[in-house]
């Protein structure tokens, strides 16, 4: 089955352009045959899993050249080890459960086949993302992931608030895919390969000079912190919230989000080859994974409490990432990779049942804010009991699995102990807000009475998917016993298999860490003896703070949107402006020069033309009174005429004058006759004008 | 005789559609619409043939000539074409049907308008076939002709400013081609224009007149791609000119700056372009960043679609600078080619929502999603290729183009480019949510209509095409694999 791997993705695919094409009239049968397609892909990786555990050491791998130029190579391709086979089978399961609740979730949603063909086309992505063989391939679904996300985000695009946070989901996760884009070309020009294994023999053999091993893997990394939303760049996962809640659990919760982390783990080879990458991605994940649970706290709509513990518990995963690349660059062993893939896959099957359990709630009071609801244990049989489970796997009691991975990942943080603290810290307030989420839903009296009135227990295509996903919140931590010498542990591995061992007072004291976290949440909220009031009142600086996420939104909107888009607005200035006013300018001067030259032209060269006209034209004006039309007056001007012409025989043979002397006196003669004519002629015309007055 | 019949056939086309009743509009539609099939066919055909056939060799295919044509001065009638001009040629043939199709709502001077743009498609399959100066020379101005009177009869109410800014400017330019053109006539023993014994004699120039040459093609061919800062024409032309004729200017006019410095300028003088290439590679990085910014600030989606166009050309300059690497020239004709899909089909589709809605201000629509979903789905899917998604042709030519130019260019310069590819999503996500996201006017837009099959079939080819090359691109990377090596190592010398 290993070598069919590549038809995983290419089923929901089919299942998506069936219904965009031919069956979205038909709605139930566009979600049955979306089921139908994840559930194939499901026993398929089932199959591929088992198959996997029988070869661990020689992973399957197939490729095709997608384009081939001298020096450049791009591959499409299949790579099957322990890491993707756990993943796929991650996927494939919450993608199956998300996909049956929907079809109760959604029902009646005019848009609903769509909802459908859109869960496929993000199922397509994941598990292709899943299957990549190599950098390249991984980010051509890393990114289709990212349109998906954008387009189940906005998939109520007529709530304001929806269309605003699918552009920002997308928005700031491409901010991280520019360091990532970055990250491949340092590894297509100094690896001169992007296939995973190509890449990892290079990095691992020292021919890299260890500056670009850094720089490629934190360019790599941002990646991740883009996609599974690490600070800085976690802004965008608690906006995503607005997408409906399926889409919250599958893409949001249990699968996308992980993707960073699954990137980061996959990459590993990299990492270990740079204790600073590591440390950097260490210290990234711890930063997000206070900063988030600490959000948590306070903060009262369902959706983002669940939202900011996912941020807490990516962090989680990717700072044990962090510190094995660190320990293993420094020659120790750590439990790390094991910690953080175990968690990803443990992290997948409760966040998953809790935000599908949040959205059973909110189908049934209509409302995301927790102040509202309160009680509802009474009314929702099943969904309360599961969520509660959930709710103690996440905060990691014995023996749900939960604990098995946190108490891995406190195990990976033992020899550091600002890291001990934190990973401490941060488990106590995982249990605490998680069991305040509780408290305030299901027990208490309701608080808002009509809305309690209201509600009712999910159908059962909705609650079934919840009691899946509860047994797997057990059990599934099992396979990583640390008294189990075959387990996840020698399953999912980087270089040598770690052997985990039972550290029983780490156990203890986290799970004491978890149990005082439910505790205080107990104190507070259901039995009161401590007012939350009061101590929001007492701490209100740092309630405020919290309350307000730390003000990253505004921080961005005033520090990086505001500006951008002022600049913006500038630059289209300085084009209209500047540059096309250089432009214009251009052609205004080219007009104003021809205006000159038309003056020029005017006046100079066709006045010196128009002046010859002129000058012939007055001369003409004089000459012309010689044309008389008078007899008399010809014969005179013959007679004149033959008088000078004697003259000049005479005075040229005997007064011995020249030519110029004789022309002049000629021209003087014959003005001197037209002038006289021309007396004569305003004499005539005057005669005659009065002649014909009379 | 088969690339002349490129030419010849919408130039007799016009011919015969000069002597059709003016009155008969559909007559003129359907006639100028299915005499455009022909070189759209042949110019397919000879894509097939290409790539089956001769795509293995650098060697010019279907030669025809030279053949003299003025003696005296010996210019030459030769047409030849390779892997670089094949995928152009198709580009050609195919936007060409489609914006006659496009077209058929024109009802103004219809005889004219269809006449006009067989020359257009004469002129632009001319300048991709020609293989002589003084032939190449004749069809890239003959295009300005029905360009000019295109946007200026049948264009916006800024018709004739656009089409005078436009026409003036490339003719501007043109001057320098000549100037050029001329100095390499006169300094080749015996003077040629014949484009292949030029690519010879161009090294061998003296170095300060390369840099005149390189420097005055250049600046005709940056108009037209167009480089920053030659670009503030486009804008004007592309808003003014009638749908059909914005898409031929986007997906075809555009693309002939950057094949002809690929053609003519990078490979006859090396030298000059080693000497010049960080500076090209500026002003590409700028037009990128630059044009992005400016799309965003735009209030009126074709003028958003149209910066857009400055910021992609970006990319194809960043990748000429890169001229040492196969893939970031390939990577450049694979945006050439995906642009021209890709920006074709936006203004297409902006075509389709004003001659609804007579309006093109983003902020009077809002919610259109729910109204009309399939022009919508269309519009998202082509918003996406365009900020370069995985899965269609820009993607694959934007990271062909970054892998390349990161190798050979200096590498912050290229890192800065990248942010192209967040403003990229920024402005396009911007104009989705505002268009087709939040609160649909009821009252406004309640009689707005979905895109109509004629229309749908004339984007339909497109966003096959661009799905297509983004999925699998290994057919258009093989059939200019040989040539783009030839090129790179002429680009060496």
């Amino acid at each position: 089955m290993t070598e069919y791997t590549f038809l995983i993705p290419l089923l929901p695919l089919f299942a998506f352009i069936m219904i965009v094409f031919f069956t979205r009239w038909k709605e139930m049968f566009s979600a049955l045959l979306s089921i139908a397609m994840i559930l194939a892909a499901w026993v398929m990786s089932v199959v591929i899993l088992i198959e996997t555990l029988g070869r661990i050491d020689e992973p399957f791998q197939w490729a095709y050249k997608f384009v081939n130029l001298p020096n450049f190579v791009l591959e499409i391709g299949t790579l099957v080890d322990p890491l993707t086979a756990v993943m796929l089978v991650v996927v494939t399961t919450v993608g199956a459960c998300v996909e049956i609740y929907s079809v109760g979730y959604m029902h009646n949603d005019p848009r609903f086949s769509r909802f459908f063909a859109y869960l496929s086309l993000f199922l397509f992505s994941m598990l292709g993302l899943v299957v990549a063989n190599n950098f390249f391939m991984i980010f051509i679904f890393w990114e289709l992931v990212g349109l998906t996300s954008y387009l189940l985000i906005g998939f109520w695009f007529e709530k304001k608030s929806a269309a605003d946070a699918c552009k920002k989901a997308f928005i700031t996760t491409r901010v991280g895919d520019l360091g990532f884009l970055v990250g491949l070309f340092m590894i297509g020009i100094y690896f001169g390969t992007f296939n995973y294994g190509g890449v990892f023999e290079i990095a691992g053999s020292g021919v890299i000079p260890a500056g670009i091993l850094t720089a490629a893997a934190i360019f790599v990394f941002c990646g991740a912190v883009g996609k599974s939303a690490q600070w800085p760049l976690h802004v965008w996962l608690p906006d995503a919230m607005e997408g409906p809640t399926p889409v919250s659990a599958l893409i949001h919760a249990a699968t996308m989000v992980a993707a960073g982390v699954y990137l980061v783990a996959r990459s590993m080879p990299l990492f270990v080859t740079s204790a600073e990458a590591s440390l950097v991605v260490a210290i990234i994940g711890l930063i997000t994974s206070f900063m988030a649970a600490s959000i948590g706290l306070v903060q009262n709509d369902i959706k983002r409490i669940l939202a900011y513990s996912t941020v807490s518990q990516l962090g989680y995963m990717i700072m044990a990432l962090g510190l094995y690349g660190y320990d293993t660059a420094q020659g120790h062993h750590s439990p790390g990779f094991y910690a953080g893939t175990f968690h990803l896959m443990t992290h997948a099957f409760f966040k998953g049942l809790l935000f599908l359990g949040a959205g059973s709630v909110i189908h049934a009071v209509h409302t995301n804010d927790i102040q509202e609801m309160g009680g509802l244990a009474r009314k929702m049989k099943l969904t309360a009991p599961t969520f509660m489970i959930a709710s103690l796997s996440i905060a990691g009691i014995f023996p749900l699995s939960g604990f098995w991975s946190k108490d891995e990942i406190v195990a990976a943080a033992s020899h550091y102990p600002i890291f001990l603290i934190g990973t401490l810290a941060i488990a106590f307030m995982t249990a605490f807000y998680m069991w305040r989420l509780c408290f305030l839903t299901f027990f208490g009296e309701p608080r808002d009475q009509h809305r309690f009135d209201h509600a009712h227990e999910s159908p059962k295509n909705m609650t079934y998917p919840l009691v899946f996903l509860a047994v797997l919140s057990i059990c599934a931590g099992w396979v990583g016993l640390p008294w189990i010498h075959k387990g996840f542990a020698t399953f999912v591995y980087h270089g040598e298999a770690y052997e985990p061992h039972a550290n029983y007072l780490l156990m203890a004291i986290s799970l004491i860490v978890g149990l005082s976290g439910i505790y205080l949440a107990y104190l507070m909220y259901y039995k009161k003896s401590i007012s939350a009031d009061a101590m929001a009142e007492k701490f209100k600086g740092l309630y405020k703070l919290l309350y307000n996420k730390y003000y990253f939104d505004e921080i961005y909107q005033k520090v990086v949107i505001d500006p951008v888009m002022a600049f913006a607005g500038l630059m289209w200035k300085f084009d209209a402006n500047v540059i096309d006013g250089a432009v214009n300018g251009t052609g205004w001067l080219t007009i104003k020069w021809s205006d000159i030259k038309e003056w020029f032209d005017t006046w100079i060269v066709d006045g010196a033309v128009n002046g010859c006209g002129w000058v012939v034209r007055q001369g003409a004006n004089i000459l012309r009174f010689m044309q008389t039309g008078s007899m008399q007056f010809y014969a005179l001007f013959i007679a004149v005429l033959v008088v000078l012409f004697g003259l000049y025989k005479f005075e040229v043979k005997f007064l011995k004058i020249g030519w110029p002397t004789v022309t002049i006196i000629f021209i003087l003669g014959v003005t001197l006759l037209a002038l006289l004519t021309r007396i004569t002629q305003i004499k005539f015309k005057a005669n005659r004008r009065t002649d014909g007055e009379e | 005789m088969i690339l002349s019949s490129l030419v010849a056939v919408p130039l007799l086309g016009m011919i015969i559609v000069m002597f059709l009743p003016k009155d008969k509009f559909n007559a003129i539609r359907w006639t100028s619409l299915l005499i455009s099939v022909v070189p759209m066919v042949v110019s397919m055909w000879i894509t097939w043939d290409y790539f089956f056939n001769l795509s293995g060799t650098s060697a010019l295919a279907y030669v025809e000539g030279p053949y003299d044509w003025i003696p005296s001065l010996n210019i030459q009638y030769y047409l030849g074409v390779d892997g670089i001009s094949v995928p152009m040629l198709f580009l050609t043939g195919l936007l060409s049907t489609l914006s006659l199709l496009a077209s058929f709502g024109i009802n103004n001077r219809v005889k004219e308008y269809f006449a006009f743009f067989l020359l257009l498609e004469a002129g632009m399959m001319g300048v991709f076939v020609a293989l002589d100066f003084f032939l190449f020379y004749v069809f890239w101005e003959i295009m300005l002709v029905p360009m000019y009177f295109l946007i200026g009869v049948w264009g916006g109410p800024r018709k004739e400013y656009a089409a005078i800014k436009f026409f003036l400017y490339t003719l501007f330019g043109s001057i320098f081609m000549l100037v050029a053109i001329l100095i390499m006539y006169f300094t080749s023993e015996p003077h040629s224009l014949n484009m292949v014994i030029l690519l010879d004699h161009g090294p061998t120039m003296s170095h300060t007149l390369q840099m005149v040459c390189f420097i005055f093609f250049f600046i005709a061919f940056a108009i037209k791609v167009p480089v920053w800062p030659f670009h503030t024409w486009l804008p004007d032309a592309h808003v003014e000119a009638p749908t059909a004729v914005s898409v031929i200017l986007a997906g075809v006019l555009l693309k002939m700056g950057t094949y002809a410095m690929l053609r003519i300028s990078w490979p006859m003088f090396p030298q000059a372009l080693r000497d010049l290439s960080f500076w090209i590679a500026i002003l590409g990085v700028i037009a990128i960043i630059y044009g992005a910014l400016v799309s965003m600030a735009q209030k009126d989606l074709k003028k958003l679609v149209a910066y857009s166009s400055v910021s992609h050309m970006g990319y194809c300059m960043m990748a000429l600078a890169a001229f040492s690497s196969v893939s970031a020239i390939a990577g450049c004709m694979f945006q050439m080619v995906s642009h021209g899909l890709i920006t074709g089909a936006l203004f297409l589709l902006v075509g389709v929502i004003y001659d609804r809605a007579h309006t093109r201000e983003i902020a009077a629509f809002g919610g259109l999603g729910a109204k009309i979903p399939v022009y919508t789905g269309i519009m998202v899917m082509f918003s996406m290729a365009a900020l370069g998604l995985p899965g269609m042709s820009g993607f694959v030519s934007e990271f062909m183009i970054f892998v390349g130019a990161f190798g050979a260019l200096n590498k912050v310069l290229v890192g800065i480019s990248v942010l192209g590819v967040v403003l990229g999503a920024t402005y396009m996500l911007r104009m989705v949510q505002k268009i087709f996201l939040g609160e649909f006017n009821m009252a406004k837009w309640g009689g707005l209509t979905d895109i109509n099959l004629r229309e749908i079939i004339s984007v339909a080819p497109l966003a096959v095409l661009t799905v297509a090359i983004g999925v699998y691109p290994k057919p258009l990377t093989e059939l200019m694999t040989a040539t783009l090596e030839n090129l790179v190592s002429l680009m060496a010398r």
